[in-house]
Parts: C-alpha cells; sequence; structure tokens
C-alpha cells in the first residue's frame, strides 16, 4: 500500500511539474530569505561582540569634557589631565590593575620613500597591557625609556603594511614630523572597530616623548583604565569620578568636566542595537516566508478543483480514501521536503557569501533553520492535504460533479 | 458465486430503492422505490427525459452514491449495510465505469491511465504494464500507449476510459451516457466496441443514455420517468454498420 502511494505521488509530482515546482519554489523562497537575512544579522551582532572584546575586557575610558565631545564642545574647554591624576588613580584606587595616559596627535611617518599619515599615540609600557593587546614582534617599552621619553616607537599593522611592506621593520628609523625614532616592536593587528575606524592605523611613543618632542605641552589626552579579573567595573567607576571630582575640584551639585566609560556600556549598547537589527532582518523575511506561504496556499487551491475531479476518479476505479489520502500526504510532503532542502542550502549559501562580502562571521542558528523549514513544510502539507482529505470524504460522484 | 448455474443469476437486484436529495422544502426525491434485476451478462440500457433519475440509479447501481432507503444486492450481498472502504473494494473488484466526461487524468499517458484500476488491486508493474497494453489493443488503441489525453480525439479518450473499465475484467460495466460528447459515427463505433465486450467478454453492461438510436444497440431497455421505473421491455438490437 505504501509502494503504490509513493508511485502514485511521484507520477502526480512528475506529471505536473509547473505547480510542483511553483509549490517548491514558494517554500525554497520562504526558507532561504529566513536563513539568509537571520544568518547575516547573526553574523553582524557576533562580529560587534568581538570587535568590543577587543577594545580589551574590563576596560574603563576617563575622558575630559561631558559626552563623547565634538569641535569646540565641552571637552576642548575643559581642563586636560596629568601625569598626577595617572599616579593618583594608580595608587588610591583598589581593583585597578593597570592605566595608561594617552596623549595623541596626527602626524606624517617617513620612512625611506614611503609616506604615511597616520595617528600618535603616547602612552607607556602599561598601554598594551591596558588594551589587551599583544605584540607580533619586537618588545614593549622599557620603564627607563618611558621616564626618559626616548626615542622609539612601536608601530601599528597598518603604518607597518604601508611603511615597510614585507621589510623587518626593528630596529629601524622613521620620522614623525621632525622627530626621528626607533621601531622597537609592532602591534599584531586589531581589524576594524565597530565605529568603522582602522584601529592598526597608529604609532605608539612613550608619553614623554610626544609631550616633549610633538605637541610641547605635558597635557595627557585621556586615560584608560583596566580593572582587575573579578572586580566589579561598576565600583571602580564610582571610585574613578570621586576621585576626579576630588582633584578637579568640582563643588558639591556642580556638573562633571570629564567622563568615565565603561566599555561594558558601549557593549551592551551595541549588542542590542545589532539585536534591533536582527529582529528586523527576521521582521523582514518572515515576511517573505509568509508570501511564500501563500504562494504555496494559492497553488494548492488553485488545483482543488482539478484535484477533486481526480480525486473522484481514482475512487471511482476502485481506491480508498486512505489510498487517496496516503498519496496526497507523500505529495505534500516530498514537495515539501525537496523545497525545504533547497531553501536550506540557498539560504546558507547566499548567508556564506553575504557575511563574506561584510566580512562578518558565519553563524548557523539551527533553531532558525529547523523553524522557517516547519513552518513552510506545514504550510504546504496543510493547503495540499487538507483539501484533499474533504474530497476524499465526499462520496465518489460528488466528487465527480465538483465544479 | 462460484460454479457456473445454468439459469440466470441476478447481479443486481433493487427493490424499493429510494433517494432523495437535500431535505425540507427543497427536498427532491429522485428515486421512489424502484425494483430492478439486472441478470450476468445482460447489456441493459436505462433511458429517460433529464431529471428522471436514471442517472441516480446509475450512480446507486455503481456504489458512487448511497440510496436512501430500500435495498441493493450486488451478487446476493446487501451493499446498504457496507462502509465506503468496502464499497470501493467492491467497485475495485467487480466494477468498472464510463463516464460523459471520459474523466481521464489529465497529462498521463493512455497506458498510466488504463494501469490505474491495476495499482489500486496491487497488481505487479511488469503484470500491470502488459494488461494495460492489451486492454488498449482490445479497445483499438494499440500505438497510443504514450499519448496523453489531450493528444487524443473524443473518441479515443472514450476507448482510452473503456480500456480503464475493462482492464480489471470487471462483473459489470457501467456506462453514464458513454456517448453523450461524441458525434454518430464515433458513437457507432463506440457502441460496437460495447456490444463486443458484452457478447465476447460476457460483460454485464447498464448504460444510461437518452438517445433512442444508441439505446437501439442494447438488448433491454428501461424506461425512467418522475424517479420510477415507467418501462421495461426487451429489444432487438440492430447490428447497423
Amino acid at each position: 500500500m505504501f509502494g503504490n502511494a509513493i508511485i502514485l505521488a511521484l507520477r502526480e509530482i512528475r506529471r505536473n511539474v509547473l505547480r510542483s515546482s511553483l509549490t517548491i519554489l514558494g517554500i525554497v523562497i520562504g526558507v532561504g530569505a529566513v536563513i539568509t537575512m537571520v544568518t547575516i544579522g547573526e553574523g553582524a551582532t557576533a562580529k560587534v561582540q568581538a570587535d568590543i572584546q577587543k577594545l580589551g575586557s574590563n576596560m574603563l575610558q576617563v575622558f575630559r569634557g561631558q559626552g563623547f565631545g565634538g569641535p569646540g564642545g565641552a571637552r576642548s574647554s575643559a581642563p586636560p589631565f596629568t601625569m598626577d591624576d595617572v599616579e593618583a588613580i594608580r595608587n588610591e584606587i583598589n581593583g585597578v590593575r593597570a592605566v595608561a595616559p594617552t596623549a595623541g596627535t596626527a602626524t606624517q611617518a617617513i620612512y625611506g620613500n614611503s609616506n604615511w599619515s597616520t595617528q600618535v599615540t603616547g602612552s607607556d609600557d602599561q598601554y598594551i597591557s591596558v588594551r589587551d593587546w599583544p605584540l607580533t614582534t619586537g618588545r614593549n617599552f622599557s620603564e627607563s625609556e618611558v621616564r626618559a621619553g626616548a626615542a622609539v616607537c612601536i608601530l601599528g599593522e597598518t603604518v607597518k603594511r604601508e611603511l615597510f611592506g614585507q621589510e623587518d621593520p626593528l630596529g629601524a628609523s622613521i620620522r614623525l614630523a621632525k622627530l626621528s625614532c626607533q621601531v622597537i616592536g609592532v602591534l599584531s593587528a586589531k581589524g576594524q572597530s565597530s565605529f568603522g575606524q582602522d584601529q592598526d592605523d597608529l604609532v605608539l611613543l612613550p608619553l614623554r616623548t610626544v609631550q616633549r618632542r610633538m605637541t610641547g605641552n605635558s597635557d595627557v589626552g585621556s586615560m584608560m583604565v583596566s580593572a582587575r579579573d573579578g572586580v566589579a567595573t561598576e565600583k571602580v567607576q564610582a571610585d574613578l569620578e570621586r576621585l576626579m571630582r576630588e582633584r578637579r575640584k568640582i563643588r558639591m551639585g556642580a556638573d562633571d568636566d570629564f567622563t568615565v566609560r565603561d566599555l561594558k556600556e558601549i557593549s551592551s549598547a551595541m549588542t542590542s542595537t545589532t539585536r534591533v537589527l536582527t529582529t528586523l532582518l527576521a521582521a523582514v523575511a518572515a515576511v517573505s516566508l509568509l508570501v511564500g506561504g501563500v504562494g504555496i496556499m494559492n497553488i494548492m487551491l488553485v488545483s482543488v478543483t482539478e484535484r477533486t475531479r481526480e480525486i473522484g476518479t481514482r475512487l471511482a476505479v476502485g481506491a480508498m480514501a486512505s489510498d487517496v489520502l496516503l498519496q496526497f500526504l507523500i505529495e505534500a510532503v516530498t514537495l515539501a521536503a525537496f523545497g525545504g532542502i533547497i531553501g536550506i542550502v540557498l539560504g546558507l549559501s547566499a548567508g556564506a557569501l553575504a557575511t563574506h562580502a561584510f566580512q562578518v562571521p558565519f553563524v548557523l542558528n539551527m533553531g532558525v533553520v529547523m523553524l522557517s523549514f516547519a513552518f513552510s513544510a506545514a504550510v504546504g502539507i496543510i493547503f495540499g492535504y487538507f483539501p484533499a482529505q474533504r474530497a476524499a470524504q465526499l462520496d465518489p460522484i460528488e466528487a465527480l460533479r465538483h465544479e | 458465486m462460484t460454479g457456473m448455474p445454468a439459469t440466470p443469476t441476478p447481479v443486481i437486484e433493487l427493490s424499493q430503492v429510494s433517494k432523495i436529495y437535500g431535505h425540507g422544502e427543497g427536498e427532491v426525491r429522485a428515486l421512489r422505490g424502484i425494483d430492478l434485476r439486472i441478470n450476468a451478462g445482460e447489456f441493459v440500457a436505462v433511458m429517460g427525459p433529464s431529471g428522471s433519475g436514471k442517472s441516480t440509479c446509475m450512480n446507486v447501481l455503481g456504489c458512487l452514491d448511497t440510496p436512501t432507503g430500500g435495498t441493493y444486492k450486488f451478487l446476493g450481498v446487501p451493499v446498504g449495510s457496507m462502509n465506503a472502504d468496502q464499497r470501493a473494494l467492491l467497485r475495485r473488484n467487480y466494477l468498472g465505469f464510463v463516464f460523459q466526461g471520459f474523466n481521464l487524468l489529465s497529462r498521463t499517458t493512455a497506458l498510466e491511465n488504463v494501469e490505474l484500476p491495476l495499482v489500486y488491486r496491487h497488481v505487479p508493474k511488469e503484470q500491470r504494464r502488459a494488461l494495460a497494453r492489451k486492454a488498449l489493443q482490445e479497445v483499438g488503441l494499440a500505438g497510443r500507449e504514450s499519448h496523453v489525453p489531450s493528444q487524443l480525439s473524443g473518441g479515443q479518450q472514450q476507448r482510452v476510459a473503456i480500456a480503464r473499465a475493462i482492464v480489471s475484467t470487471p462483473q459489470v460495466l457501467f456506462a453514464d451516457e458513454p456517448t453523450g460528447n461524441l458525434d454518430t459515427a464515433t458513437s457507432a463505433e463506440i457502441m460496437k466496441l460495447l456490444t463486443g465486450l458484452n457478447e465476447q467478454r460476457g460483460i454485464t453492461i447498464a448504460m444510461v443514455t437518452h438517445e433512442p438510436d444508441i439505446a437501439s444497440w442494447t438488448r433491454r431497455i428501461v424506461r425512467f420517468r418522475d424517479g420510477n421505473i415507467e418501462s421495461d421491455q426487451v429489444n432487438e438490437p440492430v447490428r447497423e454498420l
């Protein structure tokens, strides 16, 4: 009985190529769209999370001014930090693993015939530890180099590539404005930040070198504070705010003229933004799934008249209702499975291509794959099977006369 | 039903069979208590004007429709108490149908159409093919096995339908206006075919028609009027063409 039903179902699919392929197409589009969209969305989320991880773990940043600042905003009018502030944080706040001051300026880096416009960051030997940013080659600044303001530098991956190409930069001298300095190390590649900024486009120098030889002042632009593992960043943030208010003599009730930013906050904000994006994509995809479902439904319902008469004929020549139903069920399941599998393959391929193009990781969400497959299959089966079930319950003559 | 009895065996026996469609005001009494016997080997024409109940009677006889009242015995077995599956088995094993509209499966080859009843009888593939080929040959369609209905003329489609009806060697062949959609010459060919099946293979045939020309091919004519049998006469079949 089962074998017969399979023969009849396959024969039916084969002789109705157009109807079968339209049904399959509906399922393919529905399943494919959902999987593609969700794969892209999840890839973006994973990328954002990885990027934030790259900034350094348990890290707090202290800026002057309020908010994200802008040209001529509160940031430029607020007094800068000094090395004393850095020392104070190091000595007075518990749970701090490392503090790195930074002062930056934009400049030209020149080596031989190569010339690259980049960002110079002055800091100390703690910088790479705070930012959790290992060197690929060479060494960190020594304490004496930091103290003395030696003419040594560590290159970001982009600067190294632009100036040296395949050449080994260690020991070479590059020129930064009027300063000639020796390359002692190269940072590993971090890639783009979530804000689309190339994090590897920098030259790291001892802070004092930058202050004396480039900016000509003793300002510290911002500070990076890394909390010890297991210490709540919230507590460190509160302590930092209290200490800085005290040191900057801000009266009770007056606003801060500095900002302590916990990267975790940014992280969760970014993550929830991409979550919204993923949800949005999934919603768009759900619409295509629905449209695919309506397509399947249409094809099935349009053929109900023809199929009802066919069922009448089959009953007249001796088929039992159960023979007919089994055949229709196998037909619907076969089409749904075909469509679903093609949809999954296409969806995952499109997702893989898209994530590759957008340079985000490929994340496989089996739940969504199963869900979209189940939905399309259910639509295909319900609209393929239930009209047939109704027809098979009729007296054969009623099915034969169906208009 | 083993052995060959000398006296005619009633294949079909209706007593006081009625069929009522709808209920209340819109009630239609299509059959008002019919008594009818058809013996093995008969070729019966059922005639009557539209709405006389002849088609309803045929559908009841073919177990395509269920009577409202009375008893219907097929080969002595009451059909009224059968469920849908048992009636399906009865159609599968004893009955063949030819319809006015042919009712072939579209986009399906003649051979596959003829095979269909055998598929439901679970006949193995090779045997099914051979029987279907033989049936097509018998109705004069050898060589058209792979044609689909849309590639065949009306007369040829009806031949395919007849081949499908006889492929499972039924006890009774029911034909509902088998020539209703065909021209005179083609109708005559179809009637010749049916007569041959009746005489050579001994298949009992019950045929609904409203054309006296067509009915005159048979050996018995039952006339319906207003849900009752008006007359039941022996006919001397014409042998034209």
